[in-house]
């Protein structure tokens, strides 16, 4: 008997425990004996390190040891796992990028630790570095192998009634999350235990037991709580390393925390992007070209990425369409995926540049969408397992109330501020990975699943409880989910939205395999049990628990496109001599398949168009070129949004069923959230103003 | 952070006595100096914590108010006095930083404040000539949105960042200073130097001297004030411009003016050609645009910042205007 | 690229203390050059060693008495100790978060004496005497605040980081009066960051509970 539970707005189970300060996260173990260590970062952004003195570090009281190549052991670069750079720090001498972790003091106390790496004292001898992204664009390799094409783009393109041609800029922005990346590392004989502020624990796991040839049983990674992480804790970034190695030279647990300048240098960051966008279209409005086309930052100790012609193979039908995201490998940072990588900037450039083509058609631009709306998948040709684009632009229109705009720019005012509206689409593919589950249910009717997955907010413990609850027809608070360390079944890595689809489908999978088993024990068809039951049938059997697993794996051949689609509708307004862009309102529908609880989805879809509305209006990490070196690096002057910046938002969520997806029929709201919000602000800007801002963020000396 | 030996001192004696000591510094609020520890840019051997003293009283007295240089920022801001004869002062500290920093940290503190450029605090390996003195300027060439426009040098353009300092520029306030040798008072104006060859020596304030109280006067032009905030986001972030503004205006002129300029200047900026200007004329949108030019006409812009130069015109013309309500 | 000159710390400075001259000494010249003659650390006597200064005093350490959550707490601290890492690293107490360590994004923040303060731009020291109350001591045994069941219900928060600072903000807020409106709630709220982008929920927690007291 099912008692419903999936969707529900339950409270998060993990709320009590962040409400009263008791919620643990990676650097609050304390462990005995522990020490504490901090990083050394270089100063320069390519070279060589030529001497690093380390006397006065030594002098100062309370340090233990200072590390770096000069005396660290070596080990094997882990081929496996998740290490988001190629080389392994404290290797040798060479300097890649500024910030590079180059030694670590490691002290009794955080204050000797922190004294200590301030005394270390380095010398370089710096090489020419590549900084630039324009200046070295001619060395742009398609690394990523993201070319595609469909049709002949620019000879359609060429001969296209209506044309737009346009360069979109994204700048580099920093994930920053709260809660800084942390680790606390303990060695017992060649057992290591790890917290680590991870998304992607078994990948960790993977990673040093390879790294120290140990067998990845010795290797027990805990992530219980993570404060934020938007895909910068994803991999096994050098502090980890550099922690596990210092816990196993000086012999003692080891706490490392990042500090929030270092972690603008070495924990990732999206990176630059200069995109072309050239559409092409007939008088009707009909795309008869779409080239998509680019630059982005990498370096050469990182295989990232930003793949912003990806959402361009998806979402607007064309018979001709080619891409391609090269990258230009620079002396910076390691960039990584950011929340919605790869769609966040290329819609960014899409959205805007249909909205261009929007006026130059004079079509209102929900219809330009609706005209070029894609039936099925554009470059693959594949039916979409599940569409509601449609409906998401219908309910997003009529609430927002679209229908009473004036197309004409600078049209609209509220005494001095001009208003403007704009709206843009969004998309996000639905991915999934192999996950396994366990469940074990007691005799007193309580059941306990288990899945090594993470939860950085996104509500994954408590929608796997409420799966599991429905599933086998208990109340959810009789499910408690079990997850964040590497001794449960595997997760893979929570980022790209795929955590709902992939460890749903385990949870779902190990709920009706154990609800098969219980009822097997009295020849029941498993659908009759009911909460009950399970008492009463292990009572009977005179069995405490019974327990199941299951290995769940995404279809090898899938016959359809599956990815979720949206739409925002954003009302700025704009002082006309002091234009700071204010948000008035938002009103964003999404339809990514089923919704497994409504109140933690929309969080996350509020939290996705919060960041949106940051990397509009004011997120930008500044590189000094001269020293290769991010300059606002903190919290006061690189800005995310804060509480009086946000007001007005309202979500939409637009049922989908979804048969074809996976078992649950869940497409993922990790990122699809923040995707299509900067264009739709921008989109709004230039309805309210008449001036389209084509480098991001529209900050106020843009529309001066 | 560099080491250093903690002292709490409960008279004005002990602490100047303490304060006096090479590599000494006073601590309050400790907001900006403890990041600057942090930073390693603040390197005081010895650390004077002053919080026992009683100088956190606001009080009427002759001609004006004496606000009590450990008052904290919240209760200035919401003190019925300020509120009342000098409502930009409230405005200004209300505009400032969070609650929470404007709960700890003390007007004294406050005017002590230091920059926010990069390269001074986050930056350590870059040259500053403010943090090291000779070493050259990084911003000049370098990431200088932020950056001042007014009162800069060829060694320094870092912007002063404080609000209130702004606000008690324009009011004529008077800093009392207590030291080795005695009191002494300095007007608020002279107290913020310009960076010039310098800009290791940001105030008048001498080794060992402690400020006990910012006097304001009462003046109708301080009666009807008003600061306006110009920022990227909506709270909790530094001035991009700011103005703060008193008119005092009868019978359809304007007897008296005072302006102060901040965001855009090394020290907080008495805007005192824009007084000249506006002072015993008719309130106009004209008047007030060409007070905005006349101030600014010094202004230089260092590429990123060049934007501040019109922001600035137009914060000070919306600030006159709105305080003019409607006169002009 | 031409680097410009770099400033390097002062090798004399009056600052370093006095130190122990038994310590090794840990002097290397070129990279290149020593590489090969560096004898691994010896792993022993770092372990030795650590043990040895576990048990010493901390030569600069002084008495700082800390009342957090109506309990006295007399402990011996380096000077440098901000007041969030005396909570966080010496009593345990990990409700108020590290975020930024510079007073730009409020989780550290805590009540000293009634008043929401960041904690990590505040010495240990100058807390001496002060009545600290951190999220910890804000409920009772069981029960929690109408603030922070507000939290749950509105789902102020999404990975938790931020909460504590947000809550004791909150309560803060609500105290102070500063709930009149929505926009003078988000006002008074704004120096707590939440990077998951929960203030909707948190506005409308404060909502909810602003009328019972706390």
């Amino acid at each position: 008997m099912t008692i419903p539970i999936i969707g529900k707005p339950i409270d998060r189970v993990d709320g009590r425990p962040k409400v009263t300060g008791t919620a643990k996260y990676a650097a609050e173990h304390t462990l005995d004996n522990m020490a504490y260590g901090v990083l050394v970062m270089s100063t320069i952004p390519a070279g060589a390190i030529k001497s690093i003195d380390a006397t006065a570090a030594f002098k100062s009281p309370g340090v233990i040891d200072v590390i770096s190549h000069l005396n660290s052991p070596k080990f094997k670069v882990p081929k496996q796992g998740s290490l988001r750079e190629t080389f392994l720090p404290f290797t040798d001498a060479t300097i890649h990028y500024t910030g590079q972790r180059i030694a670590v003091v490691v002290a009794d106390t955080l204050e000797h630790a922190t004294r200590g790496a301030e005394l270390v004292k380095v010398t370089y001898d710096p090489a020419d570095a590549k900084v630039d992204m324009q200046k070295f664009r001619g060395d742009a390799t398609d690394r990523s192998k993201s070319k595609f094409a469909k049709g002949d783009a620019d000879a359609a393109f060429n001969a296209a009634p209506v044309k737009i041609d346009q360069i979109y800029r994204t700048p580099e922005e920093h994930h920053n999350p709260l809660e800084a990346h942390s680790i606390v590392a303990a060695w017992d004989g060649d057992h290591l235990t790890l917290y680590d502020s991870s998304q992607n624990i078994f990948g960790a796991q993977t990673a040093f037991a390879e790294m120290f040839g140990i067998p990845k049983e010795n290797v027990h990674v805990m992530s219980q709580f993570v404060g934020g992480a938007f895909g910068s804790k994803g991999g096994v970034w050098p502090h980890v390393v550099i922690g596990v190695i210092a816990a196993r030279e000086v012999k003692r647990p080891v706490k490392l925390v990042v500090t929030r300048k270092q972690l603008y240098f070495g924990n990732g960051h999206r990176p630059e992007t200069e995109q072309r966008v050239a559409l092409g279209a007939g008088a009707d409005g009909k795309l008869v070209a779409i080239i998509h086309e680019g630059l982005c930052q990498g370096n050469d100790v990182c295989t990232y990425a930003e793949r912003f012609v990806r959402p361009t193979q998806a979402i607007y039908a064309s018979d001709n369409i080619r891409g391609e995201n090269p990258i230009v490998s620079l002396n910076l940072p390691s960039p990584t995926y950011m929340r919605a990588p790869g769609e966040n900037p290329g819609m960014y450039a899409i959205e805007s540049a249909m909205d261009e083509l929007s006026y130059a058609l004079k079509i209102d631009p929900v219809q330009l969408r609706l005209i070029n709306h894609a039936d099925v998948n554009p470059t693959d040709g594949k039916p979409w397992s599940s569409k509601s684009l449609k409906e998401c632009y219908q309910q997003g229109a009529d609430r927002f109330g679209w229908s009473k705009r004036n197309a004409t720019p600078r049209s609209m005012r509220d005494g001095r501020n001009l208003i403007g509206w704009g709206m843009a689409s969004a998309t996000y593919p639905a991915h999934r990975s192999p996950a396994s589950a366990k469940a074990v249910v007691s005799k007193d009717g309580s059941v306990v699943v288990s899945c090594g997955s993470h939860e950085m907010g996104m509500g994954t413990a408590t929608v796997m409880a409420q799966l599991a609850a429905e599933t086998l027809g208990v109340p959810a608070a009789r499910v408690k989910f079990e997850y964040g360390d590497t001794t449960l079944p595997t997760a893979p890595i929570s980022a790209g939205s795929q955590t709902a689809a992939s460890v749903g489908s385990a949870v779902y999978g190990v709920a009706m395999e154990l609800k098969k088993k219980v009822a097997a024990l009295d020849n029941l068809d498993p659908s009759t049990l009911t909460a009950d039951s399970y008492h009463d049938t292990l009572s009977r059997h005179y069995l405490d628990s019974m327990d199941a697993r299951f290995d769940a794996k995404p279809e090898q051949d899938e016959k359809y496109s599956t990815q979720a689609f949206g739409a925002h509708f954003v009302e700025v307004a704009i002082d006309q001599d002091i234009p700071v862009v204010r948000i008035q309102r938002i009103v964003s529908a999404f339809a990514a398949g089923r919704v497994l609880n409504a109140k933690t989805a929309r969080s996350q879809y509020l939290g996705g168009i919060i960041q949106g509305v940051g990397m509009a209006l004011m997120e930008e990490t500044h590189l000094d070129k001269r020293f290769g070196s991010y300059v606002n690096v903190n919290f006061a002057e690189y800005l995310v949004p804060v509480n009086p910046d946000i007001r007005g938002l309202d979500i939409i969520m637009v049922e989908e069923r979804d048969e074809f997806v996976n078992p649950i029929g869940v497409k993922g709201i990790g990122e699809i959230g923040i995707v299509g919000v900067a264009p739709a602000i921008a989109n709004a800007v230039y309805h309210a103003t008449g001036k389209r801002v084509r480098d991001l963020p529209i900050t106020i000396e843009k529309l001066m | 952070m560099y080491p250093f030996d903690f002292t709490l001192v409960h008279d004005a004696a002990g602490a100047i006595k303490s304060g006096s000591r090479d590599a000494a510094k006073f601590i309050a609020g400790g907001t900006n100096l403890v990041d600057l520890m942090k930073c390693d840019v603040e390197r005081p051997a010895h650390i004077v914590d002053v919080n026992a003293l009683p100088l956190a009283t606001i009080e009427q007295v002759a001609g004006g108010v004496r606000i009590g240089a450990l008052a904290r920022m919240a209760d200035v801001a919401q003190h019925p006095i300020i509120l009342q004869n000098f409502p930009m002062v409230s405005q200004a500290l209300l505009e400032s930083a969070s609650p929470q920093i404007r709960n700890a940290a003390s007007i004294g503190g406050n005017l002590m404040q230091r920059t926010r450029c990069p390269y001074f605090r986050e930056l350590t390996w870059t040259p500053c000539n403010k943090r090291n003195p000779g070493s050259g300027c990084s911003a000049i060439e370098g990431e200088n949105r932020l950056h001042a426009i007014l009162g800069t040098s060829d060694a320094c353009i870092a912007t002063h960042p404080s609000d209130l300092a702004v606000s008690v520029a324009a009011l004529d306030a008077v800093i009392t200073l207590r030291g080795p040798n005695g009191e002494r008072q300095v007007a608020a104006t002279d107290f913020h130097l310009l960076p010039g060859s310098t800009p290791n020596i940001e105030h008048d304030l001498k080794h060992g001297e402690l400020i006990t109280s910012v006097f304001l006067p009462d003046a109708p032009h301080a009666r009807h004030s008003a600061y306006l905030k110009i920022r990227d986001r909506s709270a909790y972030e530094f001035a991009l411009t700011s103005a703060a503004v008193g008119l005092d205006i009868s019978g359809g002129t304007i007897q008296s003016a005072r302006v102060a300029l901040g965001g855009v200047g090394t020290k907080p900026w008495r805007a005192r050609n824009a007084e000249a200007i506006l002072t015993g004329q008719k309130p106009s949108p004209e008047l007030f645009r060409n007070a905005a030019e006349g101030e600014l006409t010094k202004s230089v812009s260092y590429g990123q910042n060049g934007f501040k130069i019109e922001l600035a015109k137009r914060t000070l013309v919306r600030a006159l205007t709105d305080l003019a309500g409607g006169a002009a | 690229m031409t680097l410009p000159p770099c400033y390097e710390p002062s090798d004399d400075d009056p600052h370093e203390q006095p130190t122990d001259p038994t310590r090794r000494r840990f002097l290397i010249g070129s990279a290149a050059a020593t590489a090969g003659l560096f004898v691994a650390p010896l792993m022993g006597e770092a372990a030795l060693k650590s043990a040895a200064q576990k048990s010493a005093a901390d030569p600069n350490a002084m008495p700082v008495a800390l009342n957090v959550n109506g309990k006295l707490h007399e402990l011996k601290l380096d000077p440098r100790t901000t007041l969030l890492d005396a909570l966080r690293e010496h009593l345990d107490i990990t409700g108020p978060k590290k975020g930024c360590d510079q007073g730009a994004c409020g989780a550290c923040t805590v009540l000293v004496d009634g008043r929401r303060i960041n904690s990590c731009i505040t010495l240990a020291a100058m807390n001496t005497g002060r009545k600290i109350t951190t999220i910890e001591g804000l409920a009772g045994d069981q029960r929690l605040l109408a603030i922070q069941a507000a939290f749950i219900r509105n789902d102020g928060f999404q990975c938790g980081y931020c909460t504590s600072g947000q809550i004791c903000s909150a309560v803060a807020v609500i105290r102070e009066g500063h709930t009149k409106s929505d926009e003078e709630i988000r006002q008074w709220m704004s120096g707590n960051i939440c990077r998951c982008g929960c203030y909707v929920g948190i506005v409308d927690a404060i909502k909810e509970a602003r009328n019972v007291s706390i």
